[in-house]
C-alpha cells in the first residue's frame, strides 16, 4: 500500500506501524504526526495516511521543510491552496495578520499592497516589529513572512490604490481581502474590484475597535461573491481604538473565510 | 413603491433614485458599496441610478479601522 512519508508517497508493506515506519526511515524522530495529529502511541497505518517525522531542532532541507511545516494542517488543506493566489489591499492591522496566517496555512502567492511606513504606533496591534519603523509596511511583511514560511511568494505594490491600478494589481488573484483603515477607501476598493472582476470573491473587514466583546464579530455575506467581517458598526474614532485583539478576532474572520472559499466552502 | 433593502421591504415614493435613498436612509454615499440586482452600482451612478418596485439592494456602509 501507499502512504505520504513527509510528503512523499511511499510504497510499504501491508502490516506497517507508525513506529515501524520511524525506526525504518528517521530513528531519531522525536516528534510523530499521523494524519495532521501528534502520536506518541503506535498505529496501525493504512493505505493514504499521511506520517511526518520530524527531529526536534533540527532545520532539514527545503522540500523536507515544506511538508514538515504543514504536518499539523488538516490533510489535502496544503495541496488545495498552495496554488492560489490571494491579493491583501493594506498591510495594516487586519492585513499584516491575514498575511501572516494566510502564509502560515501555505497559500502560495500574496499580493500586497500599501502606502505606509511601519510607524510606532502600529505595534499595538500589527504585525512588525521595533527594528521595521521606517520600512515601508510591504516589505517590513514580506521579510517576517519569509522568515515565517519561504515557500510563499509575494508580490509587492508600494504606492496608493486608486481606480485605474485596482483591477491590474489585482488581476491575477483567485480571492481579494479589502483590509483599509478609511471607511471611503473600503467602499472604493470593494466597489472598483467587484465590478472589474465579478466572478472573484471578495472579503472585507467592518467594524473591529475597542475591546467590546469579541462574539460580535462575525463573517457575513453582503452580496454576490463579496463577504464582511466585523460587527459593522464599531468604527475607529476618538476614544474608542484599535488594539490586537479584537482586531485580530476580524483578521483571521477574514483569513478563515478566505481559506474556506478556496476550499470550495461558503464562509 | 417597494424595494428590499439587505432583506427588508422598505416603502419609497415613485422616482427616487439610489442617491436619495441613501440619503433617506442616512448614508454616506462615499463609504458605502452597493449592489443593486446582483450589479455592482459605482458612486458615479448612485445620483442616475433609478429604482423600480421590486428592486433589491445589498447596502454595506464600511466604518473605519483596520
Amino acid at each position: 500500500m501507499q502512504i505520504h512519508l513527509n510528503e512523499r508517497i511511499i510504497s510499504i508493506g501491508g502490516e506497517e506501524t507508525l513506529f515501524n515506519i520511524r525506526d525504518r526511515f528517521k530513528q531519531d524522530a522525536d516528534v510523530l504526526i499521523l494524519n495532521g495529529f501528534p502520536s506518541n502511541r503506535d498505529a496501525e497505518l493504512t493505505a493514504g495516511d499521511r506520517v511526518v517525522l520530524i527531529r526536534r531542532g533540527e532545520i532539514p532541507d527545503a522540500a523536507e521543510l515544506e511538508a514538515q511545516l504543514m504536518a499539523r494542517s488538516t490533510p489535502g488543506v496544503y495541496e488545495a491552496i498552495h496554488g492560489a493566489t490571494v491579493g491583501i489591499a493594506g498591510v495594516g492591522g487586519l492585513g499584516s495578520s491575514i498575511a501572516v496566517a494566510l502564509a502560515r496555512t501555505g497559500v502560495g502567492r500574496l499580493i500586497l499592497a500599501d502606502f505606509d511606513l511601519v510607524e510606532p504606533s502600529n505595534l499595538n496591534r500589527q504585525q512588525y516589529f521595533i527594528d521595521q519603523i521606517g520600512m515601508p509596511k510591504v516589505d517590513a511583511l514580506k521579510a517576517n513572512l519569509a522568515r515565517i514560511n519561504p515557500n510563499v511568494q509575494t508580490a509587492l505594490f508600494y504606492g496608493r490604490l486608486n481606480r485605474e491600478n485596482i483591477p491590474q494589481i489585482f488581476a491575477p488573484v483567485d480571492i481579494l481581502v479589502e483590509a483599509f483603515d478609511a471607511p471611503d477607501q473600503k467602499a472604493l476598493l470593494v466597489e472598483t474590484f467587484r465590478k472589474n472582476h465579478p466572478t472573484k470573491p471578495v472579503v472585507a473587514g467592518s467594524g473591529m475597535a475597542g475591546y467590546g466583546s469579541a462574539n460580535t464579530v462575525v463573517t457575513r455575506r453582503a452580496g454576490k461573491n463579496f463577504y464582511l467581517c466585523g460587527d459593522g458598526e464599531s468604527a475607529a474614532a476618538p476614544g474608542n481604538g484599535l488594539m490586537a485583539p479584537r482586531v485580530g478576532v476580524a483578521a483571521h474572520h477574514q483569513a478563515n473565510a478566505v481559506l474556506r472559499l478556496l476550499l470550495g466552502e461558503e464562509p | 413603491m417597494n424595494v428590499t433593502v439587505n432583506g427588508e421591504m422598505h416603502k419609497i415614493e415613485d422616482g427616487t433614485d439610489l442617491a436619495q435613498l441613501l440619503k433617506q436612509m442616512e448614508l454616506n454615499a462615499d463609504c458605502v458599496a452597493v449592489e443593486c440586482n446582483l450589479d455592482v452600482v459605482e458612486r458615479e451612478a448612485f445620483s442616475s441610478t433609478p429604482l423600480s418596485e421590486g428592486d433589491t439592494l445589498e447596502i454595506v456602509s464600511f466604518v473605519g479601522g483596520g
